[in-house]
């Protein structure tokens, strides 16, 4: 008991270190520009609106999704830059097999986020085998593939496009009304008619999911030792280059599913106003909730109350809405340093706390101990 | 004390030009250095000997400011120093040439040597003037614009040592420098050491080929096990003194039990090879049997092949040619995991790289190996429940010393780390144990422990492949003994009645023609 609390507390002295660490220096950085301090800080602490709540819930939802993406490839040692590309390349597909019509309501739904998994897997899949067969950076490969993607789905999107009376904006065609997820209303709660995407109940199973299959699984214990020490696991028998090509492809998978909550829950089609760089946002989630499957909630959450809360910026303080970009850089630098930090000092600890109560036990026992 | 080979004068020749006393390193759970007592003359060539994880390399470390010891004083020309930093010891007349070359490839000589230390001579003419004149009085023969990319292993060591020399070092500390040397450029390696001896540097030079050692050398120091055993003068000691200083023989001995050894073979390599063509082969021709209840003991000095050929059976590398067999079924083409399931029990040589999850809690760890393997899993799910009961049992029945089976095996000693290996490989009930130097960095309760679990392997009918260091070790728990040299196996030794300098011998290559003469 008294060991898992000093593990909680470990746990949460880094986010919280990184986090005071961020306003500090955001503080700097507005008295270094000339902007108004007290202003700012009241703009961003100021709690959210009813409708505000709703939309950071809705931007936590996808955020989550894709720090999972990310998440899977770090607990292996895989940097999956690239979920950025595999989402975007996905959702097109999704919307334009739903946009198609082909099956009915649900059965409609379904098949497209299984083919919006299925068009991520292989997006990352070429990665990962770039890696195994060719020893490429999965790093490069995978930034070199967002850049593929943005221009493929352009061109792709430019044929699949459906014209719209009275609007210039290229867009897939627009989804049935019976193949959109309806949104939770919250108005019971709180005053808003804003409502909440249906599918943040696929975001809660995908993070079960992943706990589960990390934590609970042999196969989640292969990835985990992978990450941990390559070599120890290849002498535990574990083939490497599979676990890259399986890690990388269930990456991808969750990635597709990041582009859903959009587009069954939003925006209805897939078109050029899409949201990007969500697949980034993802990776500072990741780092931040430390791949923990809470832990990226709550730092979801927080990315989105941050990038909702700055929208007053500009208003109510005459500041820019991009000091909030600042905020979340300087959150992840000093959370990865942190975190590192925090790392060491812990296992320094336990070595030191081991070797104390080893003592105590011999001097207890009277022995001679070798150790 | 005096050496006669110095031509420099008495005076300088017995000033000391660096003095080490008490220098102890401690790592968590382990001791790399203790009590380490050095002492260089000016001018001299000073060999240190000693198996490899012997603490050789932590000594070089802490004299070459990389880490810092945790007691002990280190004194340059006398004076007492903190090196805290390589630039600090290259400040206090410290360089280190590097067993594995940093030179880039695509940069000139005079680049590389320039490279980093461009305030002294800038990067043009006066470099290359510098750098011709270092040349010519070490006689090195290193031409400033010549490409890196054109020029041989020689060629760079040379460049390795003039970078040292232009960055202003007096001391040069060069770690195994004939590693990677044919014997030609061996000998002319020596010649350029005298050289720089003779202008009055000091050349603290590291290695294990003991007969290298003693033909060069001024003066040795000996360090097994991380403390400095003795200092020797070479013109007194043999190559088997020597070797019997490194290996040891003050250390509890195991003592054989009557043999178990019966005809069931378990573990059969035939003619084995492992190497690319137009290279020397890392392993060659190997042939060797093991039987239910035999411990096959293979000594030899490191980097002779003995960890590709532990690698080779437990299915990480393939061999080039030749076949394994377990108990008759040709394992050759399988995979690590298949190997383990089939009953072959690991003890790596690295017990941090290949054995365990240093972050990972003990009971974690007890799975690692055996994934799939009761009782640590329920179909493809993890039965912790059962995995921790099982590190339960080990810990208690194997000794381990930890207060929980929830701390990370990082927090262990090495001792304590080693007997949850043990004890995890030899739950699954092994038919063949694979252990590489298992007694090598753990304290010497739990080496005999250690030694007792291997024995009651034997006993219960396992055939055992025990590669060591340790030629106590060796000859007090196996049955047949074999030598490997540059990845060839000598013949059968009995340890009842091999002597050590027999083994020796054999080991270094000193005296081959003994060595086989002497098959049992």
């Amino acid at each position: 008991m008294k060991l898992d609390l000093r593990r909680i507390g470990l746990a949460v002295a880094a986010p919280v270190l990184a986090i005071g660490v961020a306003l500090i220096l955001a503080t700097l950085i507005l008295l270094v520009a000339g902007d108004p301090v007290v202003a700012v800080w009241q703009v961003l602490f100021k709690a959210p609106l009813p409708r505000q709540v709703v939309a950071i819930v809705n931007e936590a939802t996808v955020l989550y999704l894709s720090a999972v993406a990310v998440a899977i490839g770090f607990k292996m040692n895989l940097f999956n830059i690239g979920v950025d590309g595999q989402y975007r390349v996905a959702s097109f597909a999704a919307a334009v097999f739903a946009g198609a019509n082909f099956l009915p309501g649900w059965l409609n739904i379904a098949v497209a986020i299984v083919i919006s998994m299925i068009t991520g897997a292989l997006w990352a899949l070429i990665a990962g085998a770039l890696k195994v067969g060719r020893g490429v950076s999965e790093v490069i490969s995978t930034i070199m593939l967002n850049y593929i993607a943005t221009y493929l789905v352009a061109f792709f999107l430019k044929m699949a496009a459906v014209k719209v009376e009275g609007s210039n904006a290229t867009s897939t065609a627009v989804l049935a009304e019976d193949s959109r997820v309806p949104g939770i209303s919250v108005n019971w709660l709180l005053a808003t008619n804003n409502k909440i995407y249906g599918l943040i109940f696929l975001a809660i199973a995908v993070g079960f999911i992943y706990w589960f299959v990390l934590n609970k699984t042999r196969f989640g214990f292969d990835l985990r030792a992978t990450g941990q020490s390559e070599t120890a696991a290849v002498a535990s028998g574990i083939n490497v280059k599979k676990m890259v090509l399986a890690s990388m492809v269930i990456s991808g998978a969750a990635a597709g599913l990041v582009g859903m909550p959009l587009l069954f829950g939003q925006d209805y089609a897939y078109g050029d106003t899409v949201q990007a760089g969500l697949g980034f946002a993802g990776i500072s989630v990741a780092l931040l909730g430390r791949n923990h499957p809470a832990g990226m909630a709550i730092a979801a959450l927080l990315w989105g109350y941050l990038s909702q809360i700055s929208n007053g910026l500009q208003i109510s303080a005459g500041v820019s809405d991009k000091l909030v970009l600042i905020i979340q850089g300087i959150i992840v630098l000093s959370v990865v340093i942190a975190y590192e930090v925090v790392r060491r000092a812990g296992l320094r600890l336990e070595q030191r706390r081991v070797a104390s109560e080893l003592a105590a036990q011999a001097s207890t026992k009277t022995e001679e101990v070798a150790v | 004390m005096t050496s006669a080979e110095t031509t420099a004068d008495l005076s300088t020749s017995t000033a000391l030009a660096v003095e080490l006393q008490g220098i102890t390193k401690r790592f968590p759970g382990v001791v790399a250095n203790k009590d380490i007592v050095l002492s260089v003359r000016r001018g001299t060539i000073h060999a240190i000997v000693g198996e490899n994880g012997a603490g050789k390399s932590t000594l070089m470390k802490i004299l070459y400011g990389v880490q810092a010891p945790d007691e002990g004083t280190i004194s340059i020309n006398g004076e007492p120093v903190v090196l805290k930093s390589p630039t600090e010891a290259i400040k206090a007349g410290i360089g280190m040439v590097f067993q594995h070359f940093m030179l880039a490839d695509n940069l000139t000589v005079l680049e590389n040597v320039a490279l980093g230390a461009e305030k002294l001579y800038g990067i043009g003419d006066a470099a290359r003037a510098r750098i011709r004149q270092i040349s010519r009085d070490y006689g090195l023969r290193v031409e400033p614009d010549d490409l890196v990319a054109d020029l041989g292993v020689g060629d760079r060591q040379r460049i390795e040592i003039l970078k040292v020399l232009y960055r202003g070092a007096k001391i040069l500390i060069l770690d195994e420098p004939t590693a990677v040397l044919v014997p030609q450029e061996v000998n002319e390696l020596f010649d350029h050491l005298r050289e720089l001896k003779s202008e009055g540097l000091t050349v603290i030079f590291i290695s294990h080929k003991l007969d290298e050692v003693l033909s060069v050398a001024d003066e040795i120091t000996v360090i097994r096990r991380g403390t400095t055993v003795a200092a020797v003068d070479p013109k007194q000691v043999t190559a088997r003194q020597l070797a019997e200083l490194m290996v040891g023989s003050e250390l509890p001995s195991p003592q054989t039990e009557e043999s178990t050894v019966t005809d069931r073979l378990m573990l059969e390599l035939q003619g084995v090879e492992l190497g690319t063509t137009g290279q020397a082969k890392v392993l060659d021709g190997i042939d060797l049997k093991i039987h239910a209840g035999e411990i096959l003991g293979i000594a030899g000095v490191e980097g002779n092949g003995q960890a590709e050929l532990v690698e080779l059976i437990m299915g990480m590398r393939r061999p080039s040619a030749g076949k394994v067999l377990l108990e008759g079924d040709d394992i050759t083409a399988a995979g690590v995991r298949d190997i383990r399931e089939a009953g072959v029990g690991y003890i790596p040589e690295d017990r941090h790289r290949h054995g365990l999850l240093l972050e990972a809690p003990l009971w974690e760890n007890m799975i690692l190996g055996h994934q799939t393997q009761a009782p640590n899993i329920k179909g493809p799910l993890i039965d912790a429940k059962a995995a921790k009961a099982d590190t339960q049992r080990v810990v208690d029945e194997f000794d381990v010393r930890t207060p929980s089976i929830l701390v990370t095996a990082g927090s262990l000693s090495g001792g304590n780390q080693q007997k949850l290996i043990i004890g995890r490989e030899m739950s699954h009930a092994p038919r063949v144990l694979v252990a590489a130097h298992p007694t090598r960095g753990v304290d010497v309760g739990a080496q005999a422990a250690i030694w007792d679990l291997i024995k009651d392997a034997r006993r219960n009918g396992m055939a055992v492949l025990l590669i060591s260091a340790d030629l106590e070790e060796l000859v007090g728990l196996s049955d047949t003994i074999r030598v490997i040299l540059r990845g060839r196996l000598s013949g059968e030794f009995d340890p009842d009645v091999v002597t050590r300098e027999q083994l020796g011998a054999a080991m270094t290559g000193a005296d081959s023609a003994e060595g086989t003469h002497n098959e049992a």
